[in-house]
């Protein structure tokens, strides 16, 4: 049964890039910036979570907790410090600003923790459970899991909270939300907390399924998890969660079938025919130059 | 044998049909008005002619071409130039520079001959300057050459824009409401331009327009539109006293 | 006007000639070593990397991450030119650029539909790609390296003309009627297409440009390293020369220029910081952008020069 272990594999990789690919997508449909630094929460968050686990030693839940909460909050302050003052320039100075950002938590870091990678604590036991022959592992299936609720329950907020409807409608016109008495400064702040609590729980599923952490783990899954993000069509939630599955599939079958050395190469083949194809995505709206 | 002739065109944005059986048609250095209530489609015909969009059925014929196939840049080198309702200058180029674009095919000289400094390029370069200073001249703009197309004041954009149409040597010129904005003043001035640009340059002038005095004033015909399709077609005293017309713009009275 | 082209330009090669010439002096009088001689030669392909990206990316306004793609398209191709099939020098350098310009074309027709941020992110992949492919190659040699294809007799000469010739050809290009073109495509793409410009064609030119050069600095870097590893050219080094253009000013040559060379030697002086330096530099970026969109530079400048009048335009 290689091939379904293959197929729940690539899923269980998926949905971490799930987790984060909603982060991009949430980001850019609300802030219409590409966060290239959103893959560097994703590292500081399994950081934080060796950090509490094997150096503070305090129970894993609180590790969990203290992750999520910790990157949200990073996410909030880098929105602040870095990008609000560049919210009306062009796309070509938020992009740099954030790959700055990107810069200076991998370099923060590297500094602190060196470049050699640490053990990532086990947070659950190691075995395999049997599923129609095909053996998983606890982590994958946990990882999958984890994606469906937390993708349900994002779904669940947006659609039927008033803060959800908020944070549509600034997507959709910022300046008539703004003029409708919506707070557009905490609807965005709301994205960036949201987009990288979910960034923790993917650097948590890292470190558990990989078990060796180190400060570049965030640039690749980074890239990778947007290009999810263009797959699924920007903006769209239910798409970045289909376009990181996709990606985790795909890149699964590659290593298994062709070789693991093209797996980025295919990875992001399937960016440019999307791009070239159907540039709004799988779930993406077009959208028309008023002229 | 007509300029323009549009037969039964049309466009559909998803169920919507904004412009639908679109019947025109004008001659060499006529000037017509486009007119009707707003969402009319008059825009959109103005996008159709040029290819921004393309027509979901109909046919434009130009100059005895078909149009349908051909991209905007090929429409506009065929002769049809236009403005926008939204001015859309090269806002960071020289007023100059704006019209060297328009002015791009009037010369030929290669990237190699500018590269290598040779004398095709001094000569490609002088006389497009000295064109483009005459047709800067036309609109009173010569002064402001060197200004940053985005600094003019309102009226003198709308000015400069109708200098880059121009020179892109055109047979029949769109304007897409060249009087939005404008004090009575200006209008006024305006409607002189328009005049002198088609005795001067012997073109065809197609306006799509909401100050009725100017259109009234120098339009030789004019067509109304409502809701995609052409309402009534004929002479400005003709349009005012069409009953179809007046219900159009003031709603239906029963 | 014609007379005032001509003044500008001979001002401009006497001043390439006499910083020439000094650089030649204090390379010969032992004041510029070995060292300080390698980084000048990083700054002139800096430059040549800088002032290309800046057609493509501040003339035209095309957003793209995958100079680096270009870069190692002519790296690799004139050094193997130079390794199998004994070319002399200048030739496969010649080679490499045109084998570039030729994958910016391919790349550039499908791509260059796209706008933004998904044009830059498309171009990343590219660039990831063409890695991957140098990657696993055999006759790249894939991560141990290529070597043994380093010319005899090249001297700081040849990477300061290529310098110039790039910078010239890119201001030849900006302003003829073909530059012009290319710049009303940044303004307003529709107005321009409306203005009888064919745009599809002129951003492949700008593009198929741009890749050249990119593909000559790339061709003059083997030669200086003398070894290539695909890894240099990942899109961590398309991010460096996009930064340079933005920080030197996007439509700007001379701000390419020095931004390529203050970006080459600054980070030599921030040796004594070691590890902080990458960190320092993120630091700077961010800073850097931050005060150059919100026109701050006027602002800071005249706390400390209080004497200067301030104009901020917006």
């Amino acid at each position: 049964m290689e091939f379904l272990t293959q197929i729940i594999n690539g899923l269980s990789t998926g949905g971490m890039y799930a987790l984060v690919a909603i982060g991009y997508t949430m980001v850019y449909g609300i802030a219409k910036m590409i966060n290239f630094a959103h893959g560097e929460i994703i590292m500081v968050g399994a950081y934080l979570a060796y950090v509490m686990t094997s150096i503070v030693k305090v129970p894993i839940i609180v590790s969990v907790l203290v992750a999520i909460a910790g990157c949200a909050l990073l996410g909030v302050v880098t929105e602040k410090v870095a990008y609000k003052p560049l919210r009306n320039s062009g796309s070509l100075a938020v992009l740099i600003t954030a790959i700055g950002v990107s810069y200076l938590l991998q370099n923060l870091f590297l500094i602190l923790f060196g470049s050699a990678a640490r053990t990532f604590p086990q947070f659950m036991p190691s075995g395999t459970v049997s599923l129609f022959g095909a053996h998983i592992t606890y982590v994958a299936l946990l990882s999958l899991v984890l994606t469906f609720i937390c993708t349900g329950l994002l779904l669940l907020f947006i659609n039927k909270t008033k803060l959800g409807k908020a944070m549509r409608a600034v997507s959709e016109d910022r300046g008539a939300a703004e003029l409708m008495g919506i707070n557009v400064n905490t609807t965005i702040s709301l994205t960036f907390a949201i987009g990288s609590g979910l960034g923790a729980i993917a650097g948590i599923i890292y470190g558990m399924s990989y078990s060796l952490i180190n400060p570049y783990l965030g640039a690749m899954l980074g890239i990778k998890a947007f290009i999810a993000a263009v797959l699924g069509g920007i903006g769209s939630i239910q798409g970045a969660m289909v376009g990181g599955l996709i990606i985790g599939v795909a890149e699964a079958f590659t290593i298994s079938y062709i070789s693991s050395a093209f797996s980025d190469a295919v990875v992001f083949g399937i960016l440019i025919f999307i791009l070239l194809v159907k540039p709004a995505g799988l779930f993406g709206q077009n959208m028309r130059e008023k002229v | 044998m007509s300029l323009l002739k549009a037969e039964g065109l049309g466009i559909q944005f998803g169920g919507l049909k904004a412009v639908d059986e679109f019947n025109f048609e004008m001659n060499q250095n006529q000037l017509y008005g486009l007119i009707g209530p707003n969402g009319a489609g008059k825009t959109t015909v103005f996008n159709l002619l040029t290819g921004v969009y393309k027509p979901t059925s109909g046919q434009i014929i130009f100059n005895g071409k078909s149009l349908l196939k051909m991209t905007p840049t090929q429409i506009t080198q065929l002769g049809i130039a236009r403005t926008f309702q939204n001015i859309r200058l090269f806002k960071k180029m020289s007023v100059i520079d704006n019209v060297k674009v328009g002015l791009h095919h009037s010369q030929n000289y290669s990237l190699l001959s500018s590269i290598l400094h040779l004398p095709s390029y001094f000569k490609g370069e002088e006389a497009m300057h000295e064109m483009a200073m005459s047709l800067l001249r036309v609109f009173d703009l010569e002064k402001y050459a060197d200004v940053k197309a985005g600094n003019l004041p309102y009226g003198k954009q709308r000015k400069l824009e109708i200098a880059r149409a121009l020179a892109t040597s055109p047979k029949l010129l769109l304007l897409d409401e060249p009087a939005a904005g404008m004090n009575p003043i200006e209008t006024e001035e305006l409607m002189e331009t328009i005049k002198i640009v088609r005795e001067k340059f012997s073109i065809a002038i197609l306006l799509i327009e909401h100050d009725m005095k100017l259109v009234m004033g120098i339009c030789e015909k004019i067509a109304v539109l409502n809701f995609g399709t052409v309402l009534a077609f004929g002479t400005p005293d003709e349009i005012k006293n069409n009953p179809d017309v007046i219900a159009a713009y003031l709603g239906n009275e029963e | 006007m014609k007379k005032k082209q001509i003044k500008d330009l001979i001002i401009s090669f006497i001043a390439a000639l006499v910083i020439y010439g000094l650089i030649m002096f204090l390379m010969s009088a032992g004041v510029v070593d070995y060292y300080w001689s390698g980084i000048l030669i990083m700054a002139c392909i800096n430059v040549i990397l800088a002032t290309s990206l800046n057609l493509a990316s501040g003339y035209l306004g095309q957003l793209t991450l995958g100079h680096a793609g270009f870069m190692s398209v002519g790296a690799y191709t004139s050094a193997l030119c130079s390794l199998y099939l004994h070319l002399p020098f200048l030739l496969s350098l010649l080679i490499g650029a045109i084998a570039a310009c030729l994958i910016g074309i391919l790349i550039g027709i499908p791509t260059l539909r796209l706008k933004g941020d998904y044009l830059c992110i498309i171009t990343l992949a590219f660039n990831e790609i063409i890695r991957v492919i140098m990657l696993n190659l055999s006759i790249t040699n894939g991560a141990k390296g290529l070597m043994g294809f380093q010319a005899m007799n090249i001297d700081f000469s040849v990477y300061f003309i290529s310098a110039v010739i790039t910078i010239y050809v890119i201001y030849c290009v900006v302003k003829s009627r073909h530059g012009r073109a290319i710049i009303s495509i940044c303004e307003d793409e529709t107005a321009s297409e409306l203005s009888g410009i064919p745009t599809s064609y002129y951003k492949i030119l700008a593009f198929a440009i741009s890749a050249f050069f990119a593909g000559v600095a790339g061709g003059l870097y083997a030669q200086y390293m003398g070894m290539l590893v695909p890894s240099t050219f990942d899109y961590n080094k398309s991010v460096e020369i996009l930064v340079m253009v933005v920080l030197g000013g996007l439509g700007n040559l001379k701000g390419s220029i020095i931004a390529a060379i203050v970006m080459t030697i600054l980070p030599e002086y921030l040796r004594a910081f070691a590890d902080y330096r990458m960190l320092l530099y993120a630091v700077v970026l961010i800073a850097a952008m931050i005060i150059k969109e919100k026109n701050l530079g006027p602002r800071i400048k005249s706390k400390f020069f209080k004497n200067k009048t301030v104009e901020v335009d917006d």
